[in-house]
């Protein structure tokens, strides 16, 4: 072996596996995939539909802490992200990539005690109520990873979605499944609930379609479908779910796409 | 004044004569025959086709109006693509002074616009006079002031007009719904194609006359006649910019479709089944109004209704029996008539869906009631009826009904009723009742639902936002909030 020539060891190579409620389990179904020179795990129908029972459970979690919890969460997941930012580097761009994708968490992780008081608003009605309308997540969100770049691309979507207190399913990329989980090996790591990110190698064709149509999903991020996303979109109207894609690059309105707004009628009385 | 005496635990109803006292309807006078009001002036349709709107307290014809096919919704929206660009270059102060008018014009000529809305469209008098005009009036009002103000509401973003809008309203609240739709959009310079329900085009045909008077620009507010087809072409037209759509969960998801991959950004009102959730704390005799107003308040034909009512257990009996009551009073008849609590039901189609799901429940086992109370012989009509008994699994807990029908469920923890009120596909509304603020709080925390009133029901406002969480649909009009989805950004 040439990695032996060079090093006079054989190094201990890791296994690619899913990340679904908190675990890395192989696919269900058995299956593999070689890509980017590993063995990915290649994701089942049954393995996406586990998921979404995880995220629902992780919602629960997740968006019942209080907005000051979720923002430490975050910020300590760019915490275990610099501390792995070699391995990062290795399935990416590099560590610049690697560097942006941390201030970004670092920016987004700022914003979950900021949101309401950006996007809400209390609103004088003509009668005696106090009325106010404030952020709410929408629940699970499914996303399709961008291809480019590996990390902060995937980053970009899915942390928006974290900071309002939604769970996430990822469909990886095909062309860079490995960023995907080396990214939740640091959510492993960090204080985010299980089953708050999910993560599904495999095939976006075979994956995304069962997401875009399950009718526990309340919203999909299509960004990375590359403006293909018409069939997704498609299929996640049978549930009248939210279709999010990117419209800027860091912005409270991309948090705020995934999220509802509910407004309350509370009466002002002697 | 007699006081009855009813066996069988139901309570002493006390019956009370009124007089009949019928608004005059000489205040508006209708054409016989409409064309679609496109470029500011109203034309024939090319379709050549008219339907005749009725009347659904008598079934007596009212007007006939247009069947506007393909043909004349590409004219409606070459129409709007012309004005589009003059008016979003108008200065936003000068957009503002239009729907300034608009608002006015409304006020002035609100009771001929609500008589016309009761005529068309079933709902009491008291009803289209005291909510939907005064509402559409001050909706206009509202977003007037908007209009100037956008770079406020959305710091750092750069608001624009999207173009042209496609929007399509239903039969429930037809003029209000046109206020909420048009306001908006106008305010943020798009311009529009609205398409008003079948049943109930009256009113945005006299809208049109007061887009005349307030010397709205030509193209810059289109209107379009006819049934589902004409709302499918409009949406299909490959010259809109934005739908908006208020109507059935099941439509919605059918415009979703045909939208999909299109990137036409979409906001969707749909359907509802909201919990009015009453704990055993509560102002009983409050309650009892506003689950009245909640379910009967414009026949039940309303998508934030209070259909679901959750009684905590130890007060079932009581709330139900205080409830049986009220309901003995109401009074349904001639919508025209200033002391009618309840109208005509909109369409027989709608009184059938209404008959089928009601036959439903007691097939399933809900316990029926509905007080003594005489229907008209013409025109459709369906007595407010409550069921309890009812089971979360029973069609009339799970299905909207759209008309005067209530379903009685109990809970005995607040987490229960957290999970009974949430275990629905919708989520536009819910009810809290209790005498606890700190309560009213942690169950609206908890409701997945987009307006949760406390100690009250069905109130709206301009700015307040509305709309729905799952299946009732997303996005929201009213309020700043409202704004958002007739501008783009960057």
């Amino acid at each position: 072996m040439s990695e032996r020539a060079t090093t006079g060891r054989l190094p201990v190579r890791k296994t690619y596996k899913l990340f679904i409620g908190g675990a890395f389990p192989r696919s269900e179904s058995g299956r593999t995939l070689e890509l980017e020179g590993h063995n990915v795990a290649r994701a089942s129908r049954k393995d996406a539909r586990d998921a979404v029972v995880a995220a629902r459970q992780g919602f629960a979690a997740w968006s019942g802490a209080t907005a000051y919890n979720r923002g430490q969460v975050l910020y300590r997941l760019a915490e275990t992200m610099e501390t792995r930012l070699g391995a990062l580097a290795g399935v990416c761009t590099g560590r610049r990539e690697v560097a942006r994708a941390i201030d970004r968490v670092v920016w987004y992780a700022g914003w979950a005690d900021k949101l309401a008081q950006v996007l809400g608003s209390s609103n004088p009605v003509a009668g005696p109520y106090f009325n106010f309308t404030q952020p709410e997540p929408t629940g699970v969100v499914a996303v399709v990873a961008p291809d480019e770049p590996p990390l902060d691309g995937l980053v970009a979507r899915v942390v928006p979605a974290l900071v309002g207190g939604n769970a996430v399913v990822v469909v990886a990329s095909e062309r860079h499944p490995l960023a995907a989980i080396e990214l939740a090996e640091a959510v492993a790591t960090s204080d985010v609930p299980g089953g708050v990110v999910n993560v599904l190698t495999g095939l976006r064709d075979e994956l995304a379609p069962v997401l875009a149509a399950h009718m526990d999903v309340n919203a999909i991020d299509v960004t990375g479908t590359d403006g293909d996303s018409a069939p997704l979109e498609a299929l996640a109207a049978e549930n009248v779910k939210r279709v999010v894609r990117a419209r800027e690059d860091r912005s409270p309105w991309e948090i705020g796409a995934f999220m509802e707004l509910k407004t309350v009628w509370h009466p002002i009385g002697r | 004044m007699a006081v009855e005496k009813q066996r069988g635990g139901v309570p002493a109803v006390a019956t009370w004569e009124y007089a009949s006292a019928p608004e005059s309807r000489e205040i508006v006078s209708f054409k016989e025959r409409y064309g679609i009001f496109v470029g500011g002036e109203e034309v024939a349709p090319r379709s050549r086709s008219w339907f005749t709107t009725v009347s659904p307290a008598t079934e007596e014809p009212l007007a006939e109006v247009a069947q506007a096919g393909p043909k004349d919704v590409e004219l409606a929206v070459d129409a709007a693509r012309d004005a589009f660009e003059p008016w979003s270059a108008w200065k936003p102060a000068e957009r503002a002074k239009v729907l300034f008018r608009i608002a006015r014009v409304l006020q002035e000529r609100s009771r001929e616009l609500a008589v016309a809305e009761s005529l068309d469209g079933g709902k009491p008098i008291k009803e289209s006079r005291d909510v939907d005009l005064p509402l559409a009036a001050a909706h206009f009002f509202y977003y007037a002031g908007w209009a100037d103000k956008l770079e406020y509401a959305f710091p750092n973003r750069r608001p624009r007009p999207l173009g042209v809008a496609a929007q399509i309203v239903p039969w429930n609240f037809p003029l209000l719904m046109l206020a909420w739709k048009i306001a908006p959009a106008l305010a943020c310079g798009n311009t529009v194609v609205l398409k008003p329900a079948e049943t109930t085009p009256l009113t945005a045909l006299l809208f049109a006359d007061v887009c005349r008077q307030a010397q709205v620009p030509p193209g810059v507010v289109n209107i379009v006649t006819g049934d589902g087809e004409t709302g499918a072409h409009l949406v299909r037209s490959p010259g809109i910019d934005k739908v908006a759509f208020t109507g059935s969960t099941e439509v919605g998801k059918a415009i979703q479709r045909e939208l999909a991959g299109r990137g036409i950004p979409l906001t969707l009102e749909l359907g509802g089944k909201a919990a009015n959730v009453v704990f055993e704390d509560a102002a009983l005799d409050q309650a009892v109004e506003g689950i009245v107003n909640g379910i009967y308040f414009n026949q039940g034909h309303v998508c934030c209704a209070g259909s679901r009512l959750l009684v905590q257990e130890s007060i079932h009996d009581q709330l139900v029996r205080k409830l049986k009551r009220r309901m003995a009073t109401l009074r349904l008849g001639d919508p025209l008539d200033k002391n009618t609590d309840i109208g005509a039901i909109n369409s027989r189609a709608q009184l059938d869906r209404i008959t089928e799901l009601v036959a439903s429940g007691s097939e399933e086992g809900a316990e029926i009631y509905q007080p003594p109370c005489r229907l008209p012989e013409k025109g459709w009509w369906f007595a407010p009826t409550v069921f309890t008994n009812v089971a979360q699994s029973h069609r009339i807990a799970r299905e909207e009904i759209f008309g005067p029908v209530l379903s009685v469920l109990t809970f005995r923890t607040p987490d229960e009723a957290v999970e009974k009120a949430n275990n629905t596909m919708y989520g536009l509304s819910a009810g809290v009742w209790t005498e606890k603020g700190s309560r009213i709080l942690w169950m609206a925390d908890r409701l997945r639902a987009g307006v949760v009133w406390g100690n009250t029901f069905n109130r709206f406002d301009p700015a307040s936002p509305f709309g729905g969480y799952k299946e009732s649909g997303f996005g929201r009009e009213g309020g700043r909030h409202g704004l958002e989805a007739y501008l783009r950004f960057s």
